[in-house]
């Protein structure tokens, strides 16, 4: 079925910016999305609703009720089902436009595999929610030419950039290192409204470059209030570095080096570490139901396997992931991965 | 001296000379900045030597990794 009929783009092919010629460069783009929380929901129902070519959504995560407020592709029934976030997200954009091809990928980003979901990429959203993750899409934007555009949001502030290889400043000139979770972590909770002005300065910046209209570009870090009413828009061109070791003359792409990132991850403001597997290994989630049930709760989805303890949860997935909850400490994540994953 | 520091007047003691001195009190000292003087922005490198006067404007972007 398709619904892509002459009038399903006209309000879009009348605005001055895009007109015919601009929605049939969008139709050709791929685009891809790093996260499918928030801002990965807002971004992706944007694209596709718009008629991007294709778009595909790569998480980790699966849907949890405090996820509803504010992260408009998951439904009552995706938290209950504890379906993974890629997986629900590319459901419900492809009953929103099925002339858009939507792939959604349930997995971690990592420095040795992000190269997969990159190669014919034209842009890439950043949905991400921490800085190892977006230091990794820096790097290899930078490597392969591809822009990129960081956006990030908490309690009622938001910030978004637009990072073009060979012209801007990149994330990594701006912030010499991996900024410790302690002072970007989204303890202050969230509001809606914080996310969809992100993601409307993210996807109206991918409009623009997907259209074909690079001089519309912003070209400044924004940064915005909703609660104190606050905006402001720097232009950061100054602080392009020539020994940027992502994207200076002598670049390294130091985040592109598998040693560069961590096994255990907290994951900010939610009780929650992430165990990544010594080496690749794919469970079979049955199996393992069979032999975790004779210690706590456990209940399987196609996509993972839920092991409820007396203090903790495990959500274990089918590539060796593991997502305790109930503590914030690393240490003590990894010795109930260990008890349980040896 | 008197700042506006994000549109706020606020009043510092004269100990406080530098950028860095600024950024190291309490309220910013843990978040990563971007930092605009008097409508120019400024490099990291530079925040320990750029001094500050009575009525400078400082526009402070700080990140956030949430999403």
């Amino acid at each position: 079925m398709n619904f892509a009929g002459e009038d399903r783009y006209s309000r879009q092919e009348r605005f001055y910016g895009i007109g015919a010629e601009g929605q049939k460069k969008l139709a050709q783009a791929k685009v891809l999305i790093i996260g499918a929380g928030a801002l990965g929901s807002a971004c992706a129902e944007t694209m596709v609703r718009s008629g991007a070519g294709k778009v595909t959504l790569v998480d980790r995560d699966y849907v949890e009720w405090s996820n509803l407020q504010r992260q408009n592709l998951f439904t009552e029934q995706d938290a209950a089902e504890r379906i993974p976030k890629a997986v629900a997200a590319a459901r419900r954009l492809r009953s929103v436009n099925s002339s858009v091809e939507v792939e959604g990928i349930v997995a971690d980003i990592t420095a040795e595999e992000i190269g997969l979901y990159t190669r014919g990429i034209d842009l890439i959203l950043d949905a991400a929610d921490n800085f190892e993750v977006r230091m990794i899409v820096n790097d290899i934007a930078s490597r392969d030419g591809i822009p990129w555009i960081y956006g990030a949001c908490t309690g009622s502030y938001g910030i978004s950039m637009t990072i073009v290889p060979g012209q801007s400043a990149c994330l990594h000139c701006l912030l010499d290192s991996v900024p410790a979770g302690g002072d970007t972590c989204d303890t202050a909770g969230i509001i809606g409204p914080a996310v969809q002005m992100t993601a409307a300065y993210q996807t109206a910046e991918a409009l623009k470059w997907l259209s074909g209209n690079v001089s519309a570009l912003r070209g400044t870090l924004v940064s915005f209030d909703l609660w104190t009413n606050r905006h402001s828009s720097v232009d950061t061109a100054k602080l392009k570095r020539a020994d940027c070791p992502s994207c200076g003359a002598k670049r390294t792409y130091p985040y592109l080096s598998p040693d560069s990132h961590s096994r255990t991850a907290v994951l900010c403001g939610r009780d929650t570490v992430q165990i990544r597997p010594p080496s690749q290994v794919r469970l079979d989630l049955e199996e393992w139901e069979r032999r975790l049930s004779a210690y706590g709760r456990a209940e399987r989805n196609p996509y993972m396997l839920s092991l409820t303890l007396d203090r903790h949860r495990m959500a274990i997935f089918p590539d060796g992931r593991v997502l305790v909850h109930g503590t914030g400490d690393p240490a003590e994540a990894r010795s109930l991965y260990h008890r349980y994953f040896g | 001296m008197k700042l506006y520091i994000n549109g706020n007047e606020t009043e510092l003691d004269e100990a406080c000379a530098t950028l860095a001195d600024l950024l190291s009190r309490p309220e910013w000292k843990e978040r990563r900045m971007i930092v605009e003087l008097n409508g120019m922005i400024v490099g990291r490198d530079d925040f320990g030597t750029v001094l500050l006067a009575d009525g400078d404007r400082i526009e402070l972007v700080h990140f956030v990794g949430g999403g």
